[in-house]
């Protein structure tokens, strides 16, 4: 009876992803043992408008929610698109990872990961203009997330003058 | 890949390298790989692959005998949907190698007395399936396996066991026939006929109190929702009438047969069911969901009937497909999608169920390969609506469900949709008769899948809800969803999405309601105590200066020259708390941030079981407009001891909060507040438990240590002295928890009873009819209490017999007990 074919029953969509915190307090091995243990999401690709309540509503279909943090421009103290979203327990954060990831909130695809825990100061965007990083050269027009990338004119200009080149 | 180890070495030297520093494990490992995906996709007939895997194995068996007989156990227990495929591959292997043949027949015997031992009934099941099919494939002798059969069934004969435990060999037996019955009925069918004529038996005096507590519909039309085991007997009748022709199971072995007749066969050793004992678990009786309608089509298609055994089949394997991969569902679905695989349905007998409402569209005749896909599409709806309204819980979380559907739309984008949308209207339709719980998890399924699509929906379709009274399950049901919905999205965003003529059911917009907001009020007493209070919060006073302030608040309640000193104050509590909550308004975090901070102020507050009542009255009568807020503050104040879980109950069941009574949140709030008060329980019983194996270790550890010095003597008896003392105070805290959960049951279910009986009195001497959409509300709820929470509830119910469920009680009430009594008898 000890065997679980493992290989046949697998669990992806709990899996650690590559990203790594950059700014983490301590090295690789201590991230990932801690994102192994997590009760912690990260959550993005949220509109700026999505609201603490909407976010409640929808992650509580896996679990008590414990506490949730709406991640804020660094400047504007507003929010910025992402935010965290800590349960009690790890199996309700691991049933949120299977069945929220990648549906919709307020119309939009969002993203879960493990967070290795929040700590102050973690809930400020690290892009330049104070939001996402992604948000910082994002070339696409997003209404939801303040219109266009914050220096993406910058890259258009430089595609022009690049295509121009060509000829 | 792996059979070129098995090659003679023609590589030259380095495969011989290769395979003497191959390690076992991995070749373990690609055994198990194997094994595990034949019968999957691949570019080779079944048939080779089968051939080909008994051939590898075959060779295999000399290293690794155990390790396969272990995994083809593992399959056989594991997956059952690729039942045959195994069973054809052990058939194969026997034909080779009889002992290995007799000996994965022994191991599987062992694994099945493990497996009930250890209640895993499922499990158990299927080993009995697959030691079933075996006899197709020549393993096992057909007298031996109906040997096995006669003692299963004489469990019915057992004297004083519950009636779940016969239920389930009885069940063993019946669903093993669409597998065996034939081979069964060639050679033993005076054996067989007894067989059956004892479950007819059995099955007519079998009690059925359960069966309403379990219905999906409390009305037998147009769907009637027969019990399980009732079922599956119609079910196993008609194929025995149909000569148990059965059509539809994939047979491998059949391609083998030359092969596997030349076979010895094995015979099943005999086989007592193990002894029934207090803790077993058997598993509990179900009734069987149906929701689209048996009709002829008028060109072409055969409608086989609810009680034709591919159906069970069929059904059967769509349950364990969703029990194998509900963790992934992308795989899920497509897995689904391609049942049964390459087994295609023969044309002349659709396995086929069509929604009457489709089959006199253009849309439907148009369909290429029409049949095909509603096979999919109404099929599917029926096993995951199936599950998703299974009483008491689903077999996995409610949300899978939701996810799963939105997969299959996407891959079935063409039929899924329309579907979906027909069961909807459909289950709309019937929501008079719908089980309130039902209705609880419809709505919130369809209210998260209309936030993945935009929230379009067809509401003009509706419009027939809108001449209803308010209390009707239709427009309370579009109510909830519409509050539902807004909770995803925003207030505006449902104006948005109804048409004008609905706006009466649109929810209301979750403004905050503050006593004290301006000068009209201030004849209101405490409203100059409201504002001092209001201007010390935003200059940060200390909690001690705010004490100050609301000294000065009278208390309605004492005379006064009344000097028994800071009894309980309605109006401090109100002045403050409103106050406090209409300053964290914003949101969510900011109103947790005042409960925290003010964490101490509140508490003496409400030291008394008033004063924790009349906080949550005040909570709700500043964010009635705003559920979910009140359930997140309730959630939080119960978490900080603030309140406790009685108090919510109590406050639930006031006359204040009767005109909610019948609103989806106030039973959101009512069971997360249970759910809390379990968690609590279980969380220190463990601690218990932890504290109690640490003892036990240590103490062994000494006894192996002992004949050291005296110092680590001494050390050790502190530390078990320590431990023992923590045990003690953890055993105290044990009872605690488990008399307040047992108090929270007694006051919800004294409640219950008191509104029921007051309700049903009240009708009975004005001869009016007491089922009023009300009273089924109620009386459902309370069946929800016990079905949602009955493993916690088992552990009382002496004292719920003895005290509140006495036979003077109403009988509609008692019903309601004794059909939960059932669940487990």
């Amino acid at each position: 009876m000890s065997i679980k074919l493992n290989a046949l029953f697998s669990d992806s969509y709990v899996d650690v992803s590559q990203y790594r915190d950059q700014h983490f307090k301590g090295n690789r091995y201590e991230q990932e043992k801690l994102l192994k243990q997590a009760n912690t999401l990260y959550v993005g690709n949220l509109s700026f408008y999505t609201t603490e309540e909407q976010v409640y509503e929808l992650f509580s279909k896996s679990g008590d929610v414990k506490r949730i943090i709406i991640g804020l421009d660094k400047v504007k103290k507003t929010a910025c698109g992402f935010c965290f979203v800590e349960y009690y327990t790890r199996t309700d954060a691991e049933n949120a990872m299977r069945f929220v990831n990648g549906t919709r909130l307020d119309d939009r695809i969002i993203r879960t990961d493990w967070d290795a825990g929040f700590k102050e100061g973690r809930q400020y965007g690290r892009g330049k203009s104070g939001g996402q990083v992604r948000d910082e050269y994002r070339q696409d027009y997003d209404p939801a997330r303040g219109g266009y990338g914050k220096d993406s004119i910058g890259w258009q200009v430089i595609g022009i003058v690049a295509f121009k080149g060509n000829f | 890949m792996s059979r070129r180890r098995h090659s003679d070495g023609d590589d030259g030297g380095q495969s011989h390298k290769r395979r003497r520093t191959s390690e076992p494990v991995e070749i373990e490992d690609r055994l198990e790989s194997l094994i595990c995906r034949v019968g999957e996709k691949s570019t080779s007939s079944l048939e080779s692959n089968l051939e080909g895997l008994a051939g590898v194995l075959e060779a295999d068996l000399p290293n690794y005998k155990n390790k396969i007989l272990r995994i083809l156990c593992a399959v056989a227990r594991l997956l059952p949907e690729k039942l045959t495929v195994y069973t054809t591959l052990v058939g194969l292997l026997n034909a080779r190698n009889y002992n290995f043949g007799g000996e994965f027949v022994e191991a599987m015997i062992r694994q099945l007395k493990e497996t009930l031992k250890a209640n895993l009934y499922t499990e158990a099941l299927y080993l009995v399936r697959f030691l079933c099919d075996l006899v197709n494939c020549h393993v096992i002798a057909a007298p031996s396996m109906v040997a096995m059969f006669e003692n299963f069934v004489s469990v019915t004969q057992e004297e004083d066991v519950p009636q779940v435990r016969s239920d389930w060999f009885v069940y063993a037996v019946l669903s093993s026939l669409p597998w065996v019955g034939k081979e069964l009925d060639e050679k033993k069918d005076v054996e067989m006929d007894r067989l059956l004529n004892q479950i007819d038996g059995y099955l007519k005096r079998r009690l059925k109190t359960h069966v309403p507590m379990l219905q999906v519909w409390t009305a037998e039309k147009p769907h009637p929702q027969e019990e399980y085991l009732d079922c599956l007997y119609a079910q196993i009748q008609k194929l025995k009438k149909d000569r148990w022709q059965e059509r539809h199971i994939l047979r491998p072995y059949i391609a083998f047969d030359s092969v596997l007749c030349e076979a010895l066969q094995h015979n099943l050793p005999p086989f007592t069911p193990p002894a029934h004992m207090p803790d077993c678990q058997y598993p509990m009786p179900r009734v069987i969901f149906r929701m689209f309608d048996y009709t002829d089509a008028p060109e072409g298609p055969v409608m086989p009937g609810s009680h034709s055994v591919e159906r069970f089949v069929i059904e059967d394997n769509l349950h364990n497909i969703i029990k194998s991969h509900w963790k992934e569902r992308k795989s899920c679905a497509a897995q689904l999608l391609s049942y049964p695989g390459k087994n295609k349905i023969p044309l002349n007998y659709h396995i086929v169920e069509v929604s009457p409402l489709l089959l006199h569209t253009k849309e439907f005749y148009q369909l290429e390969n029409r049949n095909l896909v509603h096979f999919h599409s109404s099929v599917f709806c029926q096993v995951i609506f199936g599950e998703l309204f299974q009483l008491p819980c689903p077999p996995h979380i409610d949300v899978m469900y939701t996810t799963l559907l939105i997969e299959l739309c996407k891959l079935q984008p063409g039929s899924l949709p329309q579907v979906l949308a027909q069961a909807t209207e459909m289950m709309y339709v019937r929501l008079d008769t719908m089980n309130t719980i039902c209705i609880d998890r419809l709505l919130n399924w369809f209210s998260h899948h209309l936030s993945n699509f935009q929230f379009r929906w067809s509401w003009d379709d509706w419009v027939d809800c809108l001449a209803l009274d308010a209390d009707k399950p239709k427009p309370k049901f579009v109510k909830e969803v519409l509050e539902k919905c807004m909770r995803l999205s925003y207030h505006q965003r449902i104006v948005d999405i109804v048409p004008p003529t609905f706006s009466g059911l649109i929810p209301a917009d979750p403004i905050f309601f503050y006593k004290y907001q301006d000068e009209a009020n201030s004849a209101l007493p405490g409203y100059a105590v409201a504002i001092a209070v209001g201007n010390a919060i935003k200059n940060r006073a200390s909690n001690e200066e705010i004490l100050t302030v609301l000294k000065d608040v009278p208390n309605p309640n004492q005379e006064d020259d009344d000097d028994e000193g800071e009894g309980f104050n309605p109006l401090k509590i109100e002045v403050f708390l409103q106050t406090l909550l209409h300053l964290a308004a914003k949101s969510f975090s900011h109103s947790f941030s005042a409960l925290a901070k003010f964490h101490e102020i509140l508490k003496a507050l409400t030291d008394c079981d008033e004063g924790k009542l009349h906080i949550l009255r005040v909570v709700y009568e500043v964010w009635k407009n705003h559920p979910q807020m009140v359930s997140v503050l309730v959630d939080k104040l119960i978490r900080t001891q603030i309140v406790d879980c009685a108090a919510v109950a109590n406050w639930l069941f006031s006359p204040s909060m009767a005109h909610e009574f019948t609103r989806f949140y106030v039973w959101e709030i009512l069971h997360s507040t249970i759910r809390k008060m379990n968690k609590h329980v279980q969380k220190i019983q463990k601690e218990l438990e932890e504290a109690k194996d640490k003892l036990e270790r240590q103490q062994h550890k000494k006894q192996k240590d002992s004949g050291d010095e005296e110092d680590m003597e001494k050390n050790s008896e502190d530390e078990d002295g320590q431990l023992e003392e923590q045990i003690e105070r953890l055993q105290e805290k044990v009872e605690s928890a488990q008399s307040e959960q047992k108090n929270l049951f007694l006051v919800i279910f004294q409640r219950f009873i008191m509104m029921l009986t007051e309700h049903l009195v009240r009708c009975e001497t004005g001869s009016v009819d007491f089922s009023t959409p009300w009273y089924k509300n109620c009386i459902e709820r309370l069946q929800q209490i016990f079905l949602m929470h009955h493993v916690t509830i088992q552990q009382y119910m002496g004292t719920l017999e003895n005290l509140l469920f006495t036979a003077e009680l109403d009988h509609h009430i008692l019903a309601v007990y004794q059909q939960f009594c059932a669940l487990q008898l």
